[in-house]
């Protein structure tokens, strides 16, 4: 029987009440394996103003390239203590931060292999559905990605972080949600 | 306010990345989380409703063991967020917050208050119609959704522009949950049922 979706509606401007018990900011304990990294960014409304009421949530796969779901059944080592998930509020700023380690790898449907990417989704007051991105590494091959394939050219390094020149290990990522040379790539699933 | 991408969404071949999703073990929810009227030392003003209703995909199966998260306004229409300045009343017996995961039939149940309606900046004499928060992740980064639950009858839902942000009246109905009798705990609190449908996986599990 098909049933039609239900839609989706804004986070509006509370939506701290109901999800901040789950933030986090740290997705790989000590004992995770993996090159390890901070991510920080700024969420930017078309103006270049913060938005400081905004939410963040990243969804990625450990540095073997596997997710920690049951349909990733791909014979790779799972680590205890890494779920993939982080959730990181903006703040007054409009800034995040997340530390984690670097993703492996991870094919896509037809066995071509991605390019290291974590998945982003954006909620914030005033977007009635979130906005899906993805995250990019530097210095990675993105010419073979096969989703890097479909963004223009132009536009490609919006989702490709920028490391810090003396700590590479420290990646800076704005997230523009509005209007300009500069506004993200957000995708449709 | 200034926040919508002005370039089309690019449709993004789904990958293992997509049909995965955040797992969540029951051992972060507790079975009180779901009961709103019971998180502090007395019980929060208002009348008692129990939301509760399964969750499915676009398939009509049931989507088991995925987190539901909630948050809402007091009976008063006051939320307890310090960015809330409508003056009525806080409630100390009263956080708003509540979550629970599905069982394995996709069923969840909430007891809580009726939020009241409240006043909002966007236009003139605007009301935000009483509404619930609903955060749901499914069974993959796909399915995601963050919705609002709406109550039957509810006169404001003509004048709220979220609520009409949906083109497709049909669709807006699926977010007004149905009152049912059979729901209703007798001498004690109104039942209100609210399915939830999520996006269907476009994509199927890899096999290597």
């Amino acid at each position: 029987m098909s049933h039609e979706s239900t839609p989706s509606q804004t986070v509006g401007p509370y939506l701290h009440i109901g999800l901040d018990w789950l933030n986090t900011r740290d997705l790989a304990p000590a004992s995770v394996e993996g090159e390890r990294i901070t991510i920080h960014g700024r969420l930017l409304d078309a103006d270049g103003q913060p938005v400081p009421d905004g939410m963040i949530e990243f969804w990625q796969a450990n540095a073997h390239g596997k997710y920690a779901h049951p349909a990733d059944r791909r014979d790779l080592p799972l680590q205890e203590g890494f779920s993939g998930f982080g959730r990181q509020p903006t703040d007054q700023r409009g800034e995040f931060v997340f530390t984690t380690i670097k993703p492996g790898a991870v094919p896509a449907l037809d066995g071509q292999l991605q390019a290291p990417h974590i998945l982003v989704n954006v909620f914030a007051r005033g977007l009635l559905r979130q906005l899906v991105t993805r995250l990019y590494f530097p210095g990675d091959d993105h010419a073979s990605d096969p989703v890097m394939h479909v963004v223009p050219q132009a536009r490609q390094k919006t989702l490709i972080a920028v490391a810090q020149p003396d700590d590479p290990s420290y990646l800076q990522w704005d997230i523009v949600i509005g209007g300009g040379a500069n506004e993200t790539v957000f995708f449709d699933l | 306010m200034k926040r919508s991408p002005s370039q089309p969404l690019i449709l993004l071949p789904q990958s293992l990345s997509e049909i995965t999703g955040p797992v969540f073990g029951h051992e972060r929810v507790q079975a009180q989380d779901a009961d709103l009227t019971r998180q502090h030392a007395g019980e929060p003003v208002g009348e008692r409703i129990i939301v509760a209703g399964r969750v499915l995909d676009e398939d009509g199966r049931a989507v088991p063991h995925t987190l539901i998260e909630i948050w809402q306004a007091n009976a008063a229409g006051r939320y307890q967020h310090k960015n809330d300045q409508h003056d009525a009343p806080l409630d100390p017996n009263f956080t708003g917050a509540g979550r629970t995961m599905t069982d394995a039939q996709g069923h969840y149940r909430f007891l809580t208050i009726r939020p009241g309606a409240y006043p909002w900046g966007n236009h003139p004499n605007a009301w935000r119609p009483a509404h619930i928060h609903f955060s749901l992740f499914g069974q993959a980064f796909a399915t995601r959704l963050v919705t609002q639950m709406y109550f039957p009858g509810d006169p404001l839902l003509a004048f709220d522009p979220i609520y009409q942000s949906m083109p497709d009246e049909k669709a807006r109905q699926r977010m007004i949950a149905n009152f049912k009798l059979d729901l209703t705990e007798p001498q004690f609190a109104l039942g209100l049922q609210f399915d939830i449908v999520l996006r269907g996986q476009h994509a199927t599990p890899m096999e290597r």
